[in-house]
């Protein structure tokens, strides 16, 4: 397939990813942000959602204070911030049509309703809770949606691969900068289990990757740091785990090498990531920093979408 | 202005036979049920995204071109003498191009003056004495007809560069299909779903010769930026190949890539519908981003097949227009079948006399304009406007032509206060391959939906319309 075709369908799947991510974030800072402060401490919640989307830098290039009404506006609807709800969805519908040719009618009719809803129903923001809550739900079944046409209709090609691959590089993106934001509430030599602040840090983060239900299936236990960190990082079966981005990775890299006849950088480089997770495990990983560990992560891991661009896409 | 063609209704009260079911229809149809369908029609279009972008405009605008549920209908013997007219114009229109680029016995001969070749700029000089494959230029014709009477059929407009508007005859199609199956139940209408099929055996037809058992074709388009790109990916959705932009392709040794995700695969013909001037930065405008450079350099080496040819916008021309019945004649030995609409040649002193005299009457147009901009349209213009027409049309008498205000054809259109006769043309496409010429029956309708109004360009407020061959 062309080049382009692939770049435009890989970076397709990011954008919508990277939309349902910065909702779920948003939802989750609003549940916290609710709490009376006892709960919640003294960090500034919204500072950390801009921290986490990492697009704290611009921000304050146009805003003074990080309060619900500039972050939401600002990760939501800015047409400044590139990495902003509306601008994802734009950015989206601008891919889809680049490569029309190339997707289902139903996962462009997503699309393309998604980018019709935002300027018939969204133009103009949000006013009220209620409405703001109406938008991240339809952001997050948007991404619902053309995750579940791209499953359900496209034919098991590079052209799925290739979105595939988009997906999972920004889902453990996302992820990963949850964790580099917050791991200081995960350390486990502040082990005052259960403790009111840090329950709801905890529950936030899970909520944000839709993983507090799960959590409570894989380890049923009390909501506790370092199985949170075990949950995101190495859980083989949580969808939006560090772990499982990998395995996925890796499987789409394979598959493109096998019906390509070839394999490449990419592929090694995925594999040697994904090894490092499978031999790592939580007392090791505190041992040597958990924050070390994320950062390391996240640079490997935006290494890789360098290599897949060299090596596929341009 | 003559009282207009209506093609439903027989002055005196009866109908033409091709719209006698129709009427019937019509008649047991409800109002209402015809606005609903109509709703639905839109909302289809918006959701397949079936828009078109009108410049001047913010570049996110996206419209829909206005559906008109109503069909166009038209009698297979009609049809049968229309589409003779066609190939034989397409046909002498590819061999005038062949002989501009080659020969030139048409310039010997006097037929058409020298000048009006060698200092249009739409004239290539880069295709001076080139072998194009299998000698078609113009693959891809869309020939602008209207009718003003029941017996003959005239050309309005030929269009051999990049004509645009078939995704609409098929989607037109498709849509009419799903709303009104009934009334398709009634009648045996012609299909136009074999237009992508046809389209790509003649473009494979023309690749060149150092190309493979299997010619690769690819759609070449300026981007999701350009007015018709809707059309663009719906092609090249329907005839299976790459949708390639410029960035996309590369030339090495005079032959043409694609990149793909394996490494560079070669092109052998390209549909291109990027204009002649911004295919390639070597060899015309040096600022184009659209193009590939070194195609041109592909193409003379004969290692790429251009569809259409670059250079055929000499043939196009709305000055060599006015020469197109002589042209007919000269290669083909034939009278026309299609006629002109006559044309007075501003740049004769004789005839911009009479233009200049008679303003207020004619329908100016520039010779380079498209899509409906830069005309007068004189019945219709104020004092002013006609004025400053005046002007400009003194100062450079070889841009224009005019043409007498004619009175199109009417067809039944819905309308705000129900169903009302409107001005229509038609654009049927003409393919050229190397050993045949095919013209799926039918074509683009569009229709002025503004009452008396007589421009039906979609960038203007026209829509479009069904058009049904019957077959008989």
């Amino acid at each position: 397939m062309l080049s382009r075709t692939a770049e435009n369908l890989y970076w397709l799947a990011r954008y919508v990813e990277r939309a349902e991510y910065l909702a779920r974030t948003i939802d989750a800072t609003l549940r916290v942000t609710a709490l009376p402060a006892a709960y919640i401490g003294k960090t500034n919640e919204w500072d950390s959602a801009l921290l986490t989307a990492g697009v704290a830098t611009s921000f304050y290039q146009t805003y003074e204070e990080a309060n619900e009404r500039n972050v939401v506006d600002y990760l939501s609807f800015s047409a400044d911030n590139p990495s902003s709800i509306r601008n994802c969805i734009e950015a989206a519908r601008l891919n889809s049509r680049s490569v029309r040719t190339a997707l289902t009618s139903e996962m462009w009719d997503t699309i393309n309703s998604a980018w019709i809803e935002l300027q018939e129903v969204w133009s103009k923001g949000t006013s009220t809770r209620e409405d703001l809550a109406k938008f991240l739900r339809f952001v997050q079944e948007t991404s619902l949606r053309f995750d579940g046409s791209a499953y359900r209709t496209m034919l098991r090609n590079d052209a799925y691969w290739f979105s595939r691959l988009g997906l999972h590089l920004e889902r453990a993106d996302n992820t990963a900068r949850i964790l580099d934001v917050k791991y200081h509430v995960l350390l486990p030599e502040e082990e005052h289990v259960g403790g009111p602040l840090d329950f709801y840090q905890w529950s936030s983060i899970l909520r944000s990757v839709s993983a507090l239900t799960a959590y409570h299936w894989v380890y049923r236990e009390t909501l506790k740091p370092w199985l949170v960190a075990d949950l995101l990082i190495l859980n083989g079966t949580l969808p939006r785990s560090l772990a499982s981005c990998y395995d996925n990775l890796t499987r789409n890299l394979d598959q493109i090498g096998v019906a390509y006849g070839r394999q490449g950088p990419a592929q090694r480089h995925a594999r040697g990531i994904r090894n490092r997770l499978e031999h790592s495990n939580m007392n090791d990983i505190f041992q040597h920093g958990v924050h070390e560990f994320i950062q390391e992560f996240i640079s490997d891991n935006s290494r890789l979408g360098e290599i897949i661009t060299k090596q596929y896409l341009i | 202005m003559a009282l207009a063609f209506d093609e439903m209704n027989i002055p005196g009260g009866d109908l033409r036979p091709a719209y006698q079911e129709l009427a019937r229809w019509l008649k047991e149809t409800p109002p209402e049920a015809l606005e609903y369908r109509r709703q639905e029609a839109e909302l289809l279009f918006r959701r397949i995204g079936i828009t078109f972008a009108v410049y001047g405009e913010s570049e996110s605008t996206e419209r829909l071109i206005p559906f008109d549920v109503i069909p166009r209908i038209m009698s297979g013997k009609e049809w049968t003498l229309l589409e003779k007219g066609l190939k034989q114009r397409v046909r002498a229109l590819n061999m005038f191009l062949r002989d501009i680029y080659h020969g030139r016995d048409i310039l010997r001969a006097g037929i058409v003056p020298e000048d009006l070749i060698f200092q249009n700029p739409v004239f290539r000089p880069e295709m001076n004495g080139q072998q194009v494959p299998h000698d078609v230029y113009v693959h891809i014709a869309g020939i602008d007809i209207i009718r003003v009477d029941a017996e003959d059929f005239i050309v309005l407009e030929d269009n051999a560069r990049t004509p645009s508007g078939v995704s609409y005859m098929l989607e037109n199609r498709e849509i009419m299909m799903r709303l009104f199956p009934d009334l398709f139940a009634r009648h045996r209408v012609a299909p136009v779903e074999r237009y992508p099929d046809e389209l790509l055996s003649a473009l494979r037809s023309v690749a060149p010769n150092s190309a493979s058992g299997e010619p690769t074709v690819a759609l070449l388009t300026p981007g999701v930026y350009n007015s018709a790109y809707y059309e663009h990916s719906f092609l090249a959705d329907k005839l299976g190949i790459e949708l390639v932009e410029g960035r996309d392709l590369i030339v090495k040794n005079n032959e043409v890539f694609m990149r793909t995700t394996e490494g560079v695969k070669r092109v052998d013909v390209i549909y291109r519908r990027v204009d002649d001037d911004y295919l390639d930065p070597l060899t015309f405008r040096p600022d184009s981003a659209l193009g590939v450079p070194g195609l041109m350099s592909a193409y003379a080496a004969g290692n790429i097949t251009l569809a259409n040819a670059v250079g055929t916008g000499i043939a196009d021309d709305k000055a060599i227009y006015s020469y197109m019945p002589e042209i007919v004649k000269f290669y083909l030995g034939e009278e026309p079948i299609l006629k002109n609409v006559q044309t007075w040649r501003c740049r004769e002193p004789k005839d911009l006399a009479y233009v200049l005299d008679h303003l207020g009457d004619l329908v100016v147009k520039e010779v380079h304009g498209s899509g409906g901009y830069g005309m007068l349209i004189g019945p219709a213009a104020t004092k002013a406007t006609i004025e400053a027409f005046r002007e400009k049309l003194k100062r450079e008498p070889e841009g224009f032509i005019a043409q007498p205000t004619l009175a199109l054809s009417t067809c039944p259109t819905c309308t705000a206060s129900g169903l009302a006769p409107r001005h229509v043309d038609l654009r049927p496409f003409v393919l050229t391959g190397s050993k045949t010429t095919t013209i799926v029956p039918g074509g683009l309708t569009r229709v002025a939906l503004k009452e008396g109004s007589l421009v039906v360009n979609s960038s203007q407020g026209g829509g479009t319309k069904d058009t049904w061959i019957l077959d008989e």
